[in-house]
């Protein structure tokens, strides 16, 4: 490897299972990032676009390879504060677009749970957020991106020109070359806070009843359920809504985040009775907020944020995220069947959420979200019993004609995946020869 | 922070350095003019570009080796008329360069010396006479990048330590100039410890004592406005510092540092 590249022996994903080794290079700028691409085709290996690390599994991980790690370019190259366009490098965090945005008037058109990932990843993984029942995914507001490949080229790519490679990037995992910079649209704001409304989820019924109403009422949405109950109480949690409040000031959340989880919990500070009192005590805490009131964004969108390194709750044997997204015809039984699993299977994770998502399509061929309903889960990795539970519940998304998302999965079957994301094969079309991940291995070989 | 009364004009001497390029953008989100002084012309534009997003008020890019000390007061003058005043000088230039390399070759320990301190002398003195005839309506500062390295000689970089020791003494003096009167300029001088920039990336990293570009950045704009004339970058370092400044001779030498 040449000089730019680093050894690096335990690189990890956000889920903390795998520990992998890998040759990691920073370059600052595109035309390094071309360099890095072209010398690894070169020798014959492969690289992987690495950006702040938060997908869980094995999708930002390539052993034995390289990783090239985006950021460094962390530079905004035009904010056009009438029109609200903004043109930033890929490695630019979105926490960063916010602070530089809101103060202005605007923000993301839409944001994921955390605001720790970068441009490109948002863009690779094409994420969604509390608002997809009306601004769809991410890759939705991207109006053109550069693509660095192996090739050493450097080519501006717009849904226009470029369709094919557009939609084959947009949630395309990395693999058709590393985006290096990107222009989005913004979303004016008129202040940031939020008006939330906070509602109590007798069951899994009662989510079903009010959730159409609410995204039709409300820009965000989002359900947490307590996956520890069962019964007449399966899917008991709490709703929240909100929609952006016309005051209350333009002030942008304060740069790094809270205390840092300095050590890895043991592992048995996790079991049953203590996830029960978790759920209890969370349930309660939401339901003695008033039923509306103010809220600043950083609290409303990324609650998570506060706590750095919170992966590590989890301890030295990480965990594993499942999410999925069952269509609206057969959700409502695929979520129950799910529910109950996990429930009798007494593996229920802190936070479980739930959310429908909207019509708004993706323009990526790739793209996880789908109209329907998506679960989100936890489970701290017990080996075997853990992807026993995991099995079960491919099987309940298998029959439903869901589909799993990317960036979570550390473990879905191959066959699940490429049958539940036919636009896979355009991605491998346009796949860069040079890139390649764990996650891609696994799923189409 | 009340301190801070208004966008501050900033020139930025090797203003391509990892902690110069964190430290310019928390000046440019307060709307500060800034002049930027590096020897890559194309780097310094995606900088520029960069920093006018963010906010600042003016951004003027000029390539230049600042190994070369000719008409340094010329050249102040001119970033002056470029942001219509200057009232804030960064000095971040330098290089590591190659302990093992300056004790064989006296060229590579002529480039560190002359980088780190020689040309430095030059560009802070012609500074601080400028500063002092300065009329911006707000009190200047000149702030420059030295390191923990010259607190104690040590074996694995002691030609660089020597620069930036021979750095340190001269800010030390110009503040003994200025610390009297409260309209001289500040005199402030950073001893940075350990952080994570393109320049350091031949070197182990990780820990709890490697600082990110960004870190030292808010000491930096924090410096700018107010407290003492020697700052230790993260302050941690000035009790690692105390600590080995203050073991005796033979105990040192069985330390391998």
């Amino acid at each position: 490897m040449s000089a730019a590249f680093q050894s690096e022996t335990s690189r990890r994903s956000w889920g903390r299972v795998v520990r992998a080794e890998h040759h990691v290079a920073r370059p600052a700028t595109a035309a390094d990032v071309a360099d890095c691409l072209s010398h690894i085709s070169g020798e014959g290996g492969t690289a992987l676009p690495y950006g702040l690390g938060r997908s869980y599994g094995d999708s930002n991980l390539n052993a034995g390879g390289a990783l090239i790690e985006g950021r460094r370019l962390d530079r905004f190259i035009a904010f056009d504060r009438e029109a609200g366009v903004l043109r930033a490098e890929a490695g630019v965090s979105l926490d960063e677009i916010i602070r530089l945005v809101v103060p202005h008037g605007y923000f993301l058109p839409t944001t994921p749970g955390t605001r720790y990932v970068t441009l490109g990843g948002a863009i690779a993984n094409d994420v969604h957020g509390k608002n997809h029942h009306r601004a769809g995914p991410f890759g939705r507001h991207v109006r053109a991106l550069r693509l660095a490949r192996s090739d050493g080229s450097i080519r501006e790519i717009t849904p226009d020109a470029d369709p094919d490679l557009f939609s084959a990037t947009i949630g395309g995992l990395g693999l058709t070359g590393m985006i290096v910079d990107a222009e989005i649209s913004l979303v004016p704001i008129a202040s940031a806070m939020i008006d939330q409304r906070t509602e109590a989820l007798r069951n899994l019924d009662h989510f079903f009843e009010i959730a159409e109403a609410r995204a039709d009422q409300h820009e965000h949405t989002v359900a947490w359920i307590d996956c520890t109950a069962s019964g007449d109480r399966l899917g008991q949690g709490i709703f929240s809504s909100g929609d952006w409040a016309m005051s209350g000031g333009l002030d942008a959340h304060r740069a790094g985040a809270g205390p840092v989880l300095p050590v890895d919990l043991p592992g048995f500070a996790l079991n049953s009775v203590t996830l029960r009192s978790f759920n209890w005590a969370y349930r309660q805490r939401q339901l003695m907020k008033p039923g509306r009131e103010r809220v600043h964004y950083a609290g409303f969108f990324h609650p998570l944020d506060t706590i750095r390194s919170w992966n590590r709750l989890y301890g030295a044997r990480g965990f594993y995220q499942y999410q999925s997204v069952i269509t609206f015809d057969a959700a409502r039984d695929a979520t129950r069947s799910m529910l109950e699993r996990i429930s009798a299977s007494g593996q229920g994770s802190f936070l479980a959420v739930l959310k429908t998502f909207g019509e708004v399509a993706s323009p990526g061929v790739m793209s996880f979200p789908m109209p329907g309903v998506t679960l989100a889960l936890d489970f701290a990795n017990r080996g075997e019993p853990t992807l026993r539970l995991m099995g079960e519940l491919d099987a309940i998304v298998r029959e439903a004609g869901g589909r799993l998302y990317p960036a979570k999965d550390g473990r879905m079957p191959a066959d699940l995946y490429r049958s539940s994301y036919p636009g896979w094969e355009v991605v491998e079309r346009h796949r860069d020869p040079a890139i390649m991940s764990d996650f891609w291995r696994r799923v189409i070989e | 922070m009340t301190t801070i009364t208004g966008p501050r004009k900033v020139i930025v001497l090797g203003a391509l350095s990892g902690m110069a390029v964190a430290s310019a953008r928390r000046f440019a989100e307060d709307g500060a003019s800034l002049f930027l002084v590096a020897r890559r012309g194309e780097a310094l534009e995606r900088e520029a570009a960069d920093l006018k997003a963010r906010g600042a008020a003016s951004v003027t890019c000029s390539t230049r080796d600042l190994t070369d000390t000719t008409d340094c007061d010329a050249f102040y003058a001119q970033a002056s008329d470029a942001m219509g005043g200057l009232d804030t000088i960064l000095v971040f230039y330098g290089v590591l360069g190659d302990q093992a390399e300056a004790e064989r070759n006296p060229v590579e320990a002529a480039r560190i010396v002359d980088t780190g301190y020689t040309s430095v002398v030059h560009w802070v003195l012609a500074g601080a006479r400028r500063l002092e005839d300065e009329k911006t309506g707000r009190r200047g500062v000149l702030l420059t990048a030295s390191s923990v390295a010259g607190d104690r000689g040590r074996r694995s970089n002691f030609v660089y330590g020597s620069a930036k020791a021979g750095l340190s003494v001269l800010m030390q003096g110009l503040d003994h100039k200025w610390v009297a009167d409260a309209d001289a300029p500040r005199a402030v001088n950073l001893k940075l410890g350990f952080v994570d920039t393109p320049m350091t990336d031949g070197l182990p990293k990780g820990g709890p004592l490697w600082a990110k570009p960004d870190d030292i950045a808010a000491i930096v704009r924090k410096a700018a406005e107010t407290g003492k004339s020697t700052v230790y970058a993260p302050w941690f370092w000035r009790f690692i510092m105390l600590a080995i400044r203050l073991v005796p001779r033979f105990v040192f030498a069985r330390v391998n540092l």
